[in-house]
């Protein structure tokens, strides 16, 4: 028999002033169930909470209706007070007297008898309230990070250091990502390389990191502090345990003709390579698809020079499973190549290039080593015209978004390029300068005054080669926009930033949510940056959006900090507010007629086909599982279900229902 | 086989080669061009400047006439009234109240089922597989394709070939046996409607085009638009005057080119009608590649 | 006689619109007393035959309120609320269910005004459509008795 307790708090004359609280408490007195009703001033004081205390023991009472202010205010303490006194937390409800009654409405009649029914409802509801325990989950103290870029080393540095163990996931042969590709860095010019290449090596270095290149993620499953991760390990038909980075097999390959990924493809490099010089790994992989003897059978030179026998021509892929407790997505982007533009020429002239390649000719350890020269003849450019917002905010061929990076990196490109050729013009066509942050602005006006780099605020429509030239046409805006027309000798498309190939792919594994744009989505765009809505996975960097360094570092090392949150408990503690499919007993095991309709409505893919089997292992019957680690506790399940199977602790039918009667059939 | 036809002043008028040359090829294939019965004008330029219920009623007259004659295609090859056609068609399809007053105002049910070609898909649909079994000669000169601004855009009206870039007119001239050359004022203005108003600007525009095509070798330029003729044509004292120059580089319609490839005398495709003499001659005599020559691209095919 | 007062529940979500509601009060927005707010985690928790439980048992009309489209702390309840909603409307037409007495809007944690006028002018649209008689004839009460 539910022996119920009532407290009407004033809330100094918050409530009192408009409602009569006495009134209110000796109506509920008279509800069936209740044994306890009583008014007073302040119900959140510590005399308050003690009296809600004292209460439940001296009325040994199995509920509570603290009517007071809004429940998301105060039904916490609330909660706390009943726990202390022995009162299971979940038995305790909250009326909302004080924002939806006294200070929305007048003092008269009507508003007492509102505040009655509000009670009433509480009061019907906390009947059926059920004595929950908080969830607890087990943690993994592995992080996994997807991803070898500067945001994915940072957050395995940070979260190893914390003490945890990572594993670190990489794509491609080496780690480093595209910030080992750049030359120098805005707004400080410091060399890419020369801050990046430590803290690779750092990564290799770290005992807590173990390091799986020329890697993909082949599945996941499972929930926050529970996945199971799937690793595949391409065969680099290389045994890593052997080589010793001698760098031989490379030199001796003869294939030597296949384009170079790492200088975009404006230098050669053999079939068997290590991506740059400073790879970590510095162990090199055979390309299959260029190899003389994977294509004809014959060859093996690499193998014959191999002192240390490292080469394996059969090495087969190889699938890893891992558990680990938490995710850092850090897969980076990708740039519009030129050949999008068709009024640029659809990538037809060599000597319109990217940003990224640009960052190649400059870079000391690039293909021309550091000299600016242009690559269909190597001569040096004399006239350069860089185009920023080359699709970017173009909703109408190109994206709508602003690729962000793309204001700062020209206007380094510009200062660059005037220390290396000193008698050169560098223009840059642009829309708008941003140039928002720490030093950032005062980096483009020194483009502009020290480097003497000539903005013209225009769109460039076409640009087009003519005897060796290329003819820019752009509109200079500021000029009645008039038309421009520079005979270049180079032109650097600044190409918007886009998702990484195979991000929409890896979301789908991960069942975390991405935009139009391929782009992985945040859990909230303010308040929660670096979650996904999956608990238990994070992202930083430019898989989220275009991000320059420091905010990917940041971002990063937020991940990190977010991860070794989670791993600073054993196990995790989770409101136990979650849906729960009934369970009955043989043979029909559950009312849920496993037509799985609540599994397409969930937003968390918590929802499982849970099969029930004899004792000779005979499937009898398919039901749905509710993960408790992975269920946030909206109820769409609850709403969608025809067997009315599924329920929500602390919103369930039977509650819910009761709280719709109490309100209109008394 | 029979084919909806929608001349236009210009084919009437300043433009009467296209026509002829369109005709002369229609017939050399066997197809015939019917014209709408009781044609107005399209609108052209002026119309959507000034009014566009007039601009949209005009164009939709014309259409719901085609219709009623049982039309199910439309063959327009002026760029300027093909550009007009589309875009009527493509604002009725997107506004149910806009089409029922223009319906209103032309007191005719216009419907909107018709196909609307312009000369190039004229030529790709129904030309350019019979090309092979009719052609007496290859047409074995560098060539420059002019597109203009009306035949390809805008592309969300049109939905024809790339707007920057296009390439279905340089793909008839390399099946004619052409050297289409790339150059990169395939789609800029040629100075349009100030053909008359302001000349020293069609000279300064079409020179451009003129320019970069004869600096880039071509013995010819091909068009597909009679505004765009007239003035690179018509307007080459202005254009040698902007060049500093003299250019005697023919401009010939690809239907034009097409008759020549057929062999089709020259007086019947109007070509002596041209300001700039068209000189070309010397044609290749075009051999059809037998099938055991090649016996691998039938097997594609 | 009194002016007739219609009974109003509403049917809310408790991030946004109940927050919303919450934001009214701090606001000190005076609306009309008559509306009882029943809290949900999420508008697509809520199942509809509340609804017409809620008119069975003497309701005149019926707010439903959630986070406003992509604002859902679920990411997509709102959706399953809104698509469900049109289903049941359509329903509702077919049985003869008033649909003018359920009204469905979205409010956010920050509309506090928001709440007070849609409170409001449903009361007042709720007045000019009466009490709603011919629902509550059919209370199933009179069956047992």
């Amino acid at each position: 028999m539910a022996r119920i307790g009532v407290f009407i708090c004033h809330c100094g004359e918050n409530i009192s002033a408009t409602v009569d609280c006495a009134k209110v408490a000796e109506a509920a007195a008279k509800f069936p169930g209740v044994v306890h009703s009583i008014d007073y001033k302040y119900m959140c004081s510590d005399p308050g909470q003690t009296l809600v205390g004292n209460a439940i023991k001296e009325h040994n009472l199995t509920g509570v209706v603290v009517s007071a202010c809004s429940p998301r205010m105060h039904e916490p303490t609330f909660r706390r007070a009943c726990a202390e006194a022995g009162l299971n937390p979940y038995q305790c409800e909250m009326a909302n007297l004080r924002e939806h009654c006294s200070w929305v409405h007048e003092r008269n009649e009507k508003t007492d008898d509102k505040a009655i029914d509000l009670v009433r409802m509480l009061v019907e509801k906390v009947k059926r309230n059920n004595a929950l325990q908080p969830i607890k989950v087990p943690v993994t103290k592995t992080a996994l990070v997807i991803g070898g870029g500067v945001a994915g080393i940072q957050a395995a540095l940070d979260i190893a250091n914390a003490g945890h163990k990572v594993i670190m996931v990489e794509r491609e042969p080496s780690i480093g990502g595209h910030m080992s590709q750049l030359s120098e860095t805005f707004p400080t010019l410091d060399c890419s390389q020369c801050i990046l290449t430590p803290r690779m090596v750092e990564v290799a270095q770290n005992p807590n990191i173990k390091l799986y290149t020329y890697a993909e993620i082949e599945s996941v499953e499972g929930f926050v502090g529970n996945f199971i991760v799937k690793i595949r390990k391409k065969a680099k038909s290389i045994d890593e345990s052997k080589c010793n980075g001698c760098g031989l097999c490379t030199t001796k390959c003869p294939n030597k003709k296949n384009p170079n990924e790492f200088e975009l493809g404006m230098a050669k490099r053999p079939a068997i390579y290590v991506p740059f010089p400073q790879a970590v790994p510095n162990i090199p992989v055979i390309d299959k698809t260029q190899c003389t003897y994977y294509k004809t059978g014959k060859c093996k030179i690499c193998e014959k020079v191999c002192q240390a026998n490292a080469i394996q021509f059969d090495q087969q892929d190889e699938i890893i499973e891992v558990p680990v407790g938490a995710i850092a997505i850090c897969t980076g982007f990708d740039i519009k190549k030129t050949d999008f533009f068709p009024e640029y020429g659809y990538g037809k002239h060599k000597d319109i290039i990217d940003g990224l390649q640009f960052e190649r000719l400059a870079s000391a350890s690039g293909p021309t080593a550091g000299e600016i020269r242009r690559p269909s003849d190597g001569q040096v450019p004399k006239k350069i015209v860089f185009v920023a917002c080359a699709g970017s905010r173009d909703p109408a061929k190109g994206i709508e978004y602003c690729s962000k990076i793309c204001c700062m990196y020209t206007a380094k490109h510009a200062i660059l390029y005037k220390h290396k050729v000193h008698d050169g013009t560098a223009y840059i066509f642009y829309m708008d300068i941003r140039a928002a942050g720490k030093n950032y602005d005062e980096f483009t006006r020194r483009a502009i005054e020290e480097d003497d780099a000539k903005y013209i605020r225009g769109r460039v429509s076409k640009i087009y080669e003519r005897d060796g030239k290329l003819i820019v046409v752009g509109a200079d805006t500021l000029m009645g926009a008039q038309t421009v027309e520079i005979e270049a000798d180079m032109v650097v498309l600044a190409t918007a930033g886009v998702a990484n190939q195979g991000a929409e792919k890896l979301a789908q594994i991960l069942h975390v949510s991405y935009d139009q744009h391929k782009f992985f989505s945040e859990a909230h765009p303010k308040l929660k940056p670096v979650e996904t809505n999956t608990a238990g996975i994070y992202l930083a960097g430019a898989c989220q959006s275009p991000k320059d360094i420091p905010e990917s570092v940041a971002a990063a090392s937020g991940v990190a900090g977010k991860i070794s949150c989670l791993f600073s408990n054993s196990e995790l503690t989770r409101e136990p507010l979650i849906a729960v499919v009934d369970r009955l007993a043989p043979p029909q095991y559950s009312s849920c007629t496993g037509c799985f309709m609540c599994q397409s409505v969930c937003p968390y893919n918590a929802i499982e086909r849970e099969e029930i089997k004899d004792r000779n292992g005979n499937l009898v019957k398919q039901l749905a599982f509710i993960n408790p680690g992975l269920c946030q506790g909206c109820g769409t399940c609850v709403a969608v279900c025809k067997s009315k199977s599924i329920d929500i602790e602390g919103y369930t039918n039977s509650q819910m229902y009761s709280e719709v009667d109490a309100l209109l059939n008394f | 086989m029979k084919l909806g036809f929608y001349p236009g002043c210009s084919l009437e008028g300043a433009s009467r080669e296209y026509n002829e040359s369109v005709m002369a090829i229609a017939e050399e294939m066997g197809i015939e061009l019917v014209s709408i019965p009781d044609w107005n004008c399209c609108g052209a330029t002026a119309a959507h400047n000034m009014d566009k219920e007039l601009s949209l009623s005009l164009p939709a007259r014309n259409l719901a006439l085609a219709e009623e004659a049982g039309l199910t295609e439309l063959v327009v090859p002026c760029a300027a009234c093909y550009s007009r056609f589309c875009a009527t068609q493509h604002e009725l399809k997107h506004d149910e109240n806009l089409h029922k007053k223009i319906n209103g105002i032309i007191e005719k049910e216009y419907k909107g089922n018709l196909r609307i070609l312009n000369v190039i898909q004229f030529i790709e649909e129904f030309i350019i597989d019979k090309l092979e079994d009719k052609m007496k000669f290859e047409i074995n000169k560098k060539v420059a394709c002019y597109y203009g601004c009306l035949l390809v855009r805008p592309n969300k009206v049109l939905n024809f070939d790339r707007t920057e870039d296009p390439q279905t007119m340089d793909a008839v001239m390399k099946k004619l046996g052409a050297d289409s050359i790339d150059w990169a004022f395939k789609t800029e203005c040629c100075g349009a409607g100030f053909s008359v108003s302001f000349t020293e600007t069609v000279g300064r525009l079409s020179g451009q085009i003129i320019e970069d095509a004869v600096h880039r070798g071509a013995e010819a330029m091909i068009v597909a638009c009679p505004m765009c003729h007239s003035n690179l044509d018509m307007r080459r004292p202005e254009i040698d005057k902007y060049n500093k120059k003299k250019s005697d580089m023919p401009i010939i319609y690809i239907t034009q080119a097409i008759g020549l490839a057929l062999g089709i005398d020259r007086k019947k495709l109007g070509l002596q009608r041209h300001f700039v003499p068209v000189k070309l001659n010397d044609f290749k005599p075009y051999t059809k590649k037998t099938e055991v020559e090649n016996p691998q691209k039938m097997e594609v095919e | 006689m009194s002016e007739f007062e219609p009974k109003i529940v509403a049917f809310v979500c408790n991030w946004c619109t109940y927050a919303g509601a919450d934001l009214t009060g701090t606001s000190r927005i005076k609306y009309s007393s008559n509306v009882r707010i029943v809290r949900f985690p999420c508008t697509g928790r809520i199942d509809y035959m509340l609804l017409t439980k809620a008119f069975a048992g003497g309701a005149d009309g019926i707010i439903v309120s959630g986070c406003h489209p992509n604002d859902c702390h679920y990411t997509s309840g709102n959706f399953y609320a809104r698509r469900r909603w049109m289903v049941f409307r359509r329903l509702c037409d077919f049985m003869g269910i008033d649909t003018r007495r359920i009204i469905f809007s979205w409010v956010s944690a920050a509309e506090g005004a928001k709440w007070a006028q849609i409170v409001n002018s449903a009361n007042e649209e709720f007045k000019k459509l009466g009490p709603y008689e011919n629902y509550h004839k059919l209370s199933t009460q009179e069956i047992f008795e």
